[in-house]
């Protein structure tokens, strides 16, 4: 059964029930006490996020100080109880104007109980894309007392465009300038041994898209992919351009793209939401430009002292250059004293997460910095256990770059007015998990 | 942006519900609507506000729609609370399905729905009538869940008012959402009807794969979850089918990509072409590795899914084993999760790099997750042939390290490659002695017990380690004694000095006069008797060859893999468990529980047409546990195996009850319990029963040999209830030919057993001709029902409120018809099982009785069934919830007879 809920509690950290609604009758009213009994108040804490107590099964996610709670009795599809639930805080956060957690709960508690009765009926998620949602549920965020107009005026065509083809999107907007932005914002996830050999390494990126579009426009995008240009060189039956395609393994689309001609054509073409959206996710595994190499020595002097170097390289363009990189090297719980030198950045050691973490504002390209360190230890004596070394781990962000190699060849606008459009094209890499072991 | 809706929750020093009586009465809109934020907020917190009923409802009429939602809002909380003022909303929900505009239709049709009072229901068909064929498509979808809705509280009402009908309809509607919804509805009462009433045709079929391509991620959910029944007639329909959904598996939400793999995978198994097939599989593995990007929640249903998946289709994932390794931030249960997964993918080509992580893993923080992985290598090295040396030697580097519970661990696993590869990697045997003083753990030091006792003829000092272990014999616990027992004989055996043979003594002795373990005990008797007849077979049996283990991290039954392989995405595929295992009422069961929320239910709960016991109670009286289909009978004891050198085995208990001369009259026929065959003549049929609140052993000697038989005296062994004789056995001299009958009385808790309850009597039974005979009997619980078991109705109430809902437990009988009432309850009523009330459900009727086992414990008891029709659910609560397996044998025997 797609069914995804038979009620939904929303509680904070101490397990009071900030709001909740029953959807269906097969779960009682007081199963949060369950809830709060057998998971919040034990170990399990954390351990599963999918649980069964007595008759009914509970799925949960914490985001920020909120525990979301999904309590069904029944074969409920718990892969759409969860994205419900991703999608349902993505909503209020966009009524919200970002923010999600007790308070806000507390603050908007009408709104969100207009909005549970909305986007899910009797345990079945309907519409729930806040562009939709927001023609008729206005519940705008703060409304002046004196407000003339009541907010229950009728929406002519909102009840179309919910159940609408084009269900993302509404009819009649109008700007003075067509723009697009779009976003290419890439993670590296890498995972290297202490010898330096990749363990795993992967791109997961995502295009991002800002649209403030006239009217009903088809959007086309083609990217430097491999199978689009083959696709696109076997349709114009000329051979392929031996530019740099790349391989992507996988793509994953906003509900707005047509995926069957996707599937048959290769081409992204989509009616675009208004404002801003995820178009696509994407994920590469070949050829992956990293842009830092790490290379640790930690040797332990004895029993107390331990010797840290990390090198850091930097391997993209020299006229490019790196922002907020962050080193974080781990040290032993039991860390007394630390001695450092750094060539570039600061560095200082932070207890609260034991390591030491070290910081670079700007990074230009092809170069490199180091830090030493000198580590003594409390001496304990009954700490038998050697210390388990956990991975550096490692953040930054490189503009106008991207370490699968992606780039946006074009983007058509087309709208039945023919109006001109302006495409601004960003790209970005960001550390995902980027992870050395030492 | 954000509001300030908390002052709501702010109380005021007057009485908050006079105050807030009076606001809801305003003349002013601002203030009414205000009050009605504030009764709402109380609600939200738990405050009772039921006694505003009238007032709320007396703001429902109003323009503003948003005042309107709030009053529905609290319509749907407290309407079942009040049901005959809730009529008094009916009219203004009349009046807004057939309002102009269609957002509000549509509020007032979805509201209506939620309201389970009788009295409303009825007014609900006309407007839903009218909103299923509403101009507007957003009334229609709401409409269309509505219908499901309906059919939840009163199922045949939608049948009489031809409502299926009209949602069948719906499916070839135009607009999309209305068909995935109707779609939705459909599946739903499908799932909790008998009847067919949606069937997928191909024209069905056609119709929603062309919907699927235009309604939202939620609605593709729904049509896939509910096309993943159809039946495809051939190879290239399948294929077709196939085609059609594949372009989903891009999709952005998971829930739409797990059910399209659902799909594409039951129709895969109809499809020939390996071509076809093997590209499916190419396409299915970029998605699924895609998801393991999501939320970590999201993550870990996908992981239990994809676990299901590479044990049907190994090769999706084979080439991407990588993706599955741990990142030292991903939550514990994604990381055990994919550990799982990393063992399935494990192969001679990538076995290094996944060695290379599992000892990485080994070393890190998490107890459980270090455990896990140390595990994991010994599972490759059963698994992978080739790869078991550098299992090993990655084993023994981890034994190394000397972190207690790495070690113990690994001990554990090295036990089991020894019997996946014998005479193969013993020389590592010396590296693990050094390592016994560590060990504290029961499972670590039995398997170190084994490699000892395996493996005493290399072992130098064998007998010494042993020796170590033995000191503190009697506090090990029952595993580890048994592998001390065990490697003791195996040692004595194999080096028949004199340390072992004092070993051997002192063991025997523990194990046979110290201990109230029957199943140690037996095993010492057997080797005792073993040693002093037979040395030669003794070692026939103690060191014959053992077969060689396989490897088991394919786990799951084929037919349950089947079976969790349709429920992908679903409870069923996390659990790895059929839904019928956790999903345990009946929907139409599941209703008639209260909401916690309204005591006053439980005034009300105990007429003949309305007595469900759970009224009110703590939590709907649903239960966790399922039963299996039958109780695996206690193993027999080891005698069986070598009966011949028992002889006196029993009668070295000097307890037994010599017998007197007297003869009792014939009675019903009794079960066979020792064949003559079996008894060189001597035949005795046995059966436990009940009379005049009195259990009695009921037996009958039957004499076929060619001497006269006397001097008969029986033993029961010690078992689940502690039955024994109360006097001494009372049968005369059996001349050859003749029979006798006797009834002998049982008394209870004087032998009591430990360990798993079961329901099996074992019996010697001796004469002076002959020599001593063993039986087993099964008996049947019913006898232990006690006279006293009546219960009155409101304690039974109580006693079924006040025990926890993980002491319930059901089970159906699939094929039991029970014909007559009245009979039937007069049946259970001879048996002591007391008959407490009954009510009707739909068409099926549920009886409650009750029933007490000696020593007090009750046991409440809930039939539901169809008078005269096969099927019979029994639900049983009890303070002691392991009887259960007994208490469902005998109403199945009951219920039969």
């Amino acid at each position: 059964m797609p069914v995804a809920a038979s009620a939904i509690y929303f509680l904070n950290l101490r397990g009071d029930v900030l709001i909740n609604r029953l959807y269906r009758d097969d779960v009682g009213g007081n199963m949060v006490d369950a809830f709060r009994t057998h998971i919040m108040q034990t170990k399990e804490l954390g351990t599963c996020p999918v649980r069964q107590i007595g008759g009914c099964s509970f799925f949960y996610m914490r985001i920020s100080n909120v525990y979301i709670v999904i309590v069904v009795s029944n074969n409920a599809n718990v892969a759409c109880a969860f994205k419900f639930v991703v999608e349902a805080v993505a909503l209020f956060r966009s009524y919200f104007g970002g923010a999600f957690d007790e308070d806000a709960i507390r603050n908007n508690f009408v709104l969100i109980y207009e909005l549970l009765d909305e986007i899910m009926d009797f345990g079945y998620p309907q519409n729930l894309s806040p562009e939709i949602l927001k023609l008729y549920i206005t519940q705008e965020g703060v409304r002046s007392p004196f407000s003339s107009k009541p907010s229950d005026r009728p929406v002519p065509n909102a009840t179309l465009q919910v159940t609408g083809a084009v269900g993302w999107r509404r009819e009649g907007l109008v700007y003075k300038k067509n723009e697009v932005f779009l976003d290419i914002v890439e993670s590296v996830n890498l995972l290297m041994s202490s010898k330096g050999s990749v363990l795993r390494c992967d791109v997961t990126g995502k295009i991002l898209m800002k649209c403030f579009l006239s009217g009903m426009p088809d959007l086309k995008l083609g990217l430097n992919d491999k199978i689009g240009l083959e696709k696109e060189a076997q349709l114009k039956s000329r051979p392929a351009k031996s530019g740099k395609s790349i391989e992507l393994d996988d793509v994953t689309f906003h509900q707005c793209v047509n995926l069957t001609r996707f599937n048959s054509e290769k081409t992204v073409s989509f009616v675009p939401p208004d404002g801003e959206f995820e178009l696509m996710k994407y994920r590469i595994t070949e050829g992956v430009n990293l842009p830092f190499k790490v290379l640790p020595t930690i040797k332990e002097l004895g029993r107390s002292r331990i010797e840290v170097n990390v090198k850091v390289k930097s391997v993209f363009g020299a006229k490019m250059f790196a922002l907020g990189v962050v080193v974080k090297i781990p040290v032993p719980k039991q860390t007394a004293k630390t001695n450092f030198t750094v060539t570039s950045g600061r560095a200082k050691y932070n207890a609260s997460i034991d390591s030491l973490v070290w910081k670079i504002r700007k990074f230009p390209g092809q170069t490199e910095s180091t830090l030493s360190a000198e580590v003594e230890l409390i001496s304990t004596t009954t700490e038998k256990k050697s210390w388990t070394r956990p991975p550096i781990q490692m953040e930054f962000q490189v503009p106008m770059f991207t370490a699968s190699g992606l780039r946006v060849r074009f983007l058509k606008v087309w709208e039945k007015s023919g109006y001109n459009t302006v495409e601004w094209v960003r790209y970005i890499t960001k550390a995902g998990s980027y992870e050395i072991r030492c | 942006m954000s509001r300030n809706d908390s002052k709501y929750f702010s109380t005021t020093k007057k009485g908050e519900i006079p105050e807030l009586k009076e606001e809801l009465n305003s003349q002013y809109k601002d203030k009414r609507k205000d009050a009605v934020k504030k009764v709402i907020a109380a609600m939200t917190v738990g405050k009772d506000v039921s006694s505003l009923f009238t007032d709320v409802v007396n703001c429902m009429q109003t323009e503003n729609l948003e005042l309107k939602k709030l009053v529905y809002l609290y319509l749907i909380n407290y309407a079942k609370s009040q049901p005959d003022l809730a009529i008094l909303a009916v009219n203004t929900f009349v009046k807004d399905s057939q309002d102009p505009n269609p957002l509000i239709r549509a509020l007032a049709v979805r509201t209506m729905g939620c309201i389970r009072v009788d009295k409303i229901t009825e007014y609900l068909c006309d407007p839903l009538q009218r909103c299923l064929k509403d101009d507007d498509p957003y009334v229609r979808k709401t409409a269309a869940i509505c219908v499901a809705k309906l059919y939840d509280i009163n199922a045949e009402l939608v049948e009489d008012r031809g409502f299926l009908d009209s949602l069948k309809d719906l499916i070839s509607d135009n607009n999309p959402m209305v068909v995935a919804n109707a779609v939705a509805a459909l599946a739903e009462i499908q799932d909790n009807s008998s009847r067919p009433i949606f069937e997928l045709t191909s024209t069905t079929l056609t119709k929603l794969l062309t919907a699927l391509n235009e309604c939202t991620e939620w609605g593709q959910v729904f049509i896939l979850d509910a096309l993943s029944r159809y039946k495809a007639a051939d190879a290239r329909e399948a294929e077709n089918i196939v085609e059609r959904v594949t372009p989903r598996l891009q999709h952005a939400n998971c829930a739409v990509v797990l059910s399209s793999v659902k799909m594409i995978l039951q129709q895969m198994e109809l499809i020939t072409s390996t071509d076809v097939v093997r590209n499916l599989c190419k396409k299915m593995a970029p998605p699924l590795v895609t998801l393991l990007s999501a939320e970590p929640e999201i993550q870990y249903v996908a992981l239990r899914n994809i676990n299901l998946i590479v044990q049907r289709r190994p090769t999706i994932l084979a080439h991407e084993i990588k993706v599955f390794f741990c990142k030292y931030n991903d939550p514990i249960y994604v990381k055990m999760e994919k550990l799982e997964i990393m063992i399935k993918l494990a192969s001679d080509r990538n076995i290094d790099q996944v060695l290379l992580e599992f000892k990485e893993y080994a070393t890190e923080v998490d107890v459980d997750f270090v455990r896990k992985a140390v595990r994991a290598i010994g599972r490759c090295a059963i698994k992978l042939e080739r790869a078991a040396e550098r299992c090993i030697s990655v084993l023994l580097e981890l034994i190394k390290i000397k972190v207690n519970y790495v070690v113990q661990e690994a001990i554990i696993v090295i036990k089991d490659i020894f019997r996946r590869y014998p005479n193969t990697y013993e020389s590592i045997i010396a590296t693990l002695c050094e390592n016994l003083d560590t060990l504290d753990e029961p499972e670590a030091k039995a398997s170190m017990i084994w490699i000892i006792g395996e493996y005493a003829e290399r072992i130098d000092n064998a007998d010494e380690l042993l020796e170590s272990f033995l000191e503190n014999f009697p506090e090990e616990p029952a595993q580890v004694q048994l592998q001390l027992l065990t490697a003791t004989v195996k040692l004595f055996l194999k080096k028949p000095t004199e340390g072992p043979q004092q070993m051997i003594q002192v063991v025997l002795n523990n194990a046979t006069a110290e201990t109230d373990n029957p199943d140690l005990r037996d095993r010492a008797y057997i080797y005792w008797r073993l040693l002093s007849t037979d040395p030669e077979a003794a070692k026939d049996v103690v060191l014959a060859e053992k077969p060689v283990i396989t490897d088991d991290s394919n786990q799951l039954d084929p037919s349950l893999l089947d079976e969790l392989l349709v429920n992908i995405a679903t409870l069923s595929s996390v659990y790895h468990k059929p839904p019928d295992a956790f999903v345990t009422r009946t929907h139409s069961l599941a209703q008639k529980t209260e909401d916690g929320d309204y005591p006053e239910g439980d005034e009300i709960g105990y007429s003949e047409s309305h007595a469900n016991p759970a009224n009110g109670a703590a939590s709907p009286p649903s239960s966790s546990y399922s039963v299996p289909a039958s109780v695996a009978p206690a193993s027999p004891p080891p005698s069986a195996l070598v009966p011949d050198l028992l002889g006196d085995l029993m009668g070295m208990d000097d307890s037994v009850v010599p017998l007197d001369q007297t003869a009792t009259p014939a009675g019903p026929a009794l079960p066979i319990v020792l064949p003559a065959s079996t008894g060189q003549g001597l035949q005795i049929s046995a059966q436990l029963t009940r009379q005049d609140g009195q259990i009695f052993y009921s037996m009958l000697f039957e004499n076929s040999t060619q001497v006269p038989l006397d001097g008969f005296m029986i033993q029961f062994n010690k078992n689940t209830f502690g039955l024994a004789a109360a006097g001494p056995l009372q049968v005369p001299q059996l001349q050859p030919g003749t029979s006798t009958r006797t009834l002998l009385p049982m008394v209870l808790f004087q032998n009591m057993s430990q360990g798993p309850p079961n329901s099996l009597l074992q019996v010697a039974v001796k004469n002076n001709q002959q020599p001593m005979w063993y039986f087993n009997d099964k008996f049947s619980f019913h006898v232990l029902f006690t006279e006293d078991g009546k219960m009155e109705r409101s304690t039974f109430l109580e006693t079924w409120r006040s025990l926890p809902d993980s002491n319930e437990v059901s089970k159906d009988f699939p094929d039991i018809v029970v014909g007559g009432v009245d009979v039937t309850l007069d049946l259970l009523a001879a048996s002591n099982v007391f008959f407490i009330a009954k009510r009707k459900n739909a068409n099926q009727d549920v009886f409650y009785f009750s029933a007490k086992i000696p020593r007090g414990t009750p046991l409440l008891v809930e039939l539901t069934t169809v008078v005269g029709n096969p099927g019979v659910k029994c639900a049983i609560k009890t303070p002691s919830p392991e009887m259960s397996a007994f208490f469902f044998e005998a109403i199945e025997t009951l219920l039969r007879s």
